[in-house]
């Protein structure tokens, strides 16, 4: 952790050293963000309401949804760009340096810029809060700090599956996107709007459903089982997965050096 | 003390013709021709040695330092260093080695190399006054005190080489692997760089292997000398060795000599 610090600071002075570049792809983020929330807001301008669930707790479940999301993508970000460590050997440098491999990994970048597009989130999020009608109490708030946990843990676990894909091929990454980014753009509304077929795949597969749907039906008021307010938590099992492949793919990369 | 034996190591390369056609048929079917990139290669070199490790482009110097650095594994063979297997006890092992990628740089690019140093400090758990005692003794010998506090990027690579060997010997490594330290660099950079070393490898009896094209490298450097060659050793010896092969000639023209001698240029 003391060490994490260290990078941190060191990132941090690096970002500052290009203060407009950084400015510019913050704003940029915010904006990008900011789209999306317009396409919503478009979309309720005519449907009151979509599957039941109105403006205001769409903005809330997509606000929660995207603040995991640009957590794990701020500090998780060294996985993200892992196929050009291992292309610029940088790899290397991490192999022969006396600390964890994913640690090293984590402390290699660490975006800054993400911050517009948290910001985004934070305003919708407050927007969603405040309007959404849900009555806070302790139980809630609780739930959705899980939420935000369990997300953050799983997208970051996709970006580690992401880098573990790299050690085999560096050309068919792409369709690893399709994944996180697909998550993204889709977890803006409550899985179950896209049928049964996509509740069950980000269920079982990849355990999305795990800390945006149930959870949030919780929130809402709409379950009241108890187990929904830890479930988030469990979305987090997916690294365990992730980060055996990663292992595999760390014993391929050293017998072939490539 | 590093004892080599009988490491080999092969790799498949895939091949294919140039053309769309060919392409489409790789994506299902590819064809693989093995190399050989260590075939069969043994040596011991014992503490505060000073060896030169040279041979042609693609003759396997850069895969026998990463398998003694424990990046790769051998196929067949082991190696010990300091009498761990590099590749099984990776973060016992790597606390006793430095390591200089001379075309690659470990410094951080957009921050004042101290910086830098300051976190290598961390990473490798140096304790305050050995860091603090090392660093004045570096800065001394390597004449850093002018550029420690410029960012990596502003640096000329000569002044950034010196930076490198210095980052790398902060957590005195009891061997140093040097791969290619004075590639690219001017005249003054390159003698400041060897001097550098050959006073380090007679003070601290750090033991240092050094992969170079740089005849004088070796010539200033390194009185034993390894030569491989498409993954095979071929001499190990002295400078002097190699010279009485004929006499007369240049180091350079003695090494191309035995390159056409054994067929590996």
């Amino acid at each position: 952790m003391e060490l994490y610090k260290k990078y941190f600071g060191i990132h941090f002075r690096s970002a500052m050293q290009y203060k407009v570049s950084f400015l510019l792809t913050t704003i940029g983020q915010f904006l990008v963000s900011f789209n999306i929330f317009l396409g919503i807001y478009f979309l309720f301008a005519r449907f009151s309401s979509v599957k039941g669930y109105t403006y205001q707790e769409v903005m809330l479940c997509f606000a929660v949804n995207i603040m995991a999301y640009s957590l794990a993508e701020m500090f998780a970000r060294g996985f993200d760009t892992f196929p050009s460590m291992i292309n610029n050997g940088e790899f290397d440098r991490i192999l022969v340096r006396p600390k964890g491999i994913l640690l090293q990994i984590l402390c290699s970048k660490i975006e800054f810029t993400r911050i517009g597009r948290m910001i985004q989130a934070i305003v919708m999020f407050t927007y969603g809060v405040k309007t959404s009608g849900v009555p806070w109490s302790v139980d809630k708030i609780i739930t959705v700090c899980f939420m935000l946990i369990g997300g953050t843990a799983l997208y970051s676990a996709l970006f580690l599956l992401y880098a573990a894909v790299s050690f085999f091929t560096i050309e068919g990454i792409e369709v690893m996107n399709i994944v996180t980014d697909g998550a993204r753009e889709y977890g803006k509304y409550p899985f179950d709007t896209y049928g049964k077929a996509v509740l069950k795949i980000v269920t079982y597969v990849v355990p999305f459903a795990l800390f945006q749907y149930y959870p949030f039906l919780y929130l809402l008021g709409r379950n009241t089982n108890k187990v929904l307010i830890i479930l988030p938590l469990a979305s987090a099992f997916f690294y365990l997965p992730c980060y055996l492949f990663f292992q595999i793919g760390l014993k391929h990369y050293k017998s072939t050096g490539s | 003390m590093i004892e080599v034996e009988h490491i080999s190591k092969i790799f498949r390369v895939s091949r294919r013709n140039s053309g769309f056609k060919e392409a489409a048929k790789a994506l299902f079917h590819r064809e693989y021709e093995e190399l050989k990139a260590l075939d069969d290669i043994s040596f011991t070199i014992a503490d505060g040695e000073m060896v030169g490790y040279i041979g042609p482009n693609g003759a396997g110097k850069s895969s026998t330092i990463k398998i003694l650095s424990g990046i790769l594994y051998p196929d067949s063979g082991t190696c010990f260093v300091n009498g761990r297997i590099p590749w099984k006890e990776r973060k016992a092992h790597v606390k006793d080695i430095g390591v200089v990628f001379g075309q690659r740089s470990q410094l951080w690019w957009d921050v004042p190399v101290i910086d830098s140093f300051e976190l290598i400090k961390d990473i490798y758990d140096i304790p305050l006054t050995t860091y603090r005692n090392n660093l004045e003794e570096l800065i001394a010998l390597l004449n850093l005190s002018q550029i420690i506090k410029t960012p990596t990027r502003q640096l000329s690579l000569g002044q950034r080489m010196r930076c490198e060997i210095a980052a790398s010997l902060l957590h005195e490594p009891k061997i140093l692997f040097l791969d290619e330290p004075t590639i690219g660099l001017d005249a003054i950079s390159k003698l400041a760089v060897r001097d550098f070393i050959r006073k380090r490898n007679e003070t601290h009896k750090t033991t240092v292997i050094l992969t170079t094209h740089d005849m004088q490298d070796i010539e200033a450097l390194s009185k034993r000398i390894i030569l491989i060659g498409k993954g095979r050793l071929l001499m190990d010896g002295t400078l002097d060795d190699l010279k009485s092969v004929k006499a007369e000639d240049s180091i350079d023209e003695v090494i191309a000599s035995m390159y056409r001698k054994y067929d590996i240029a």
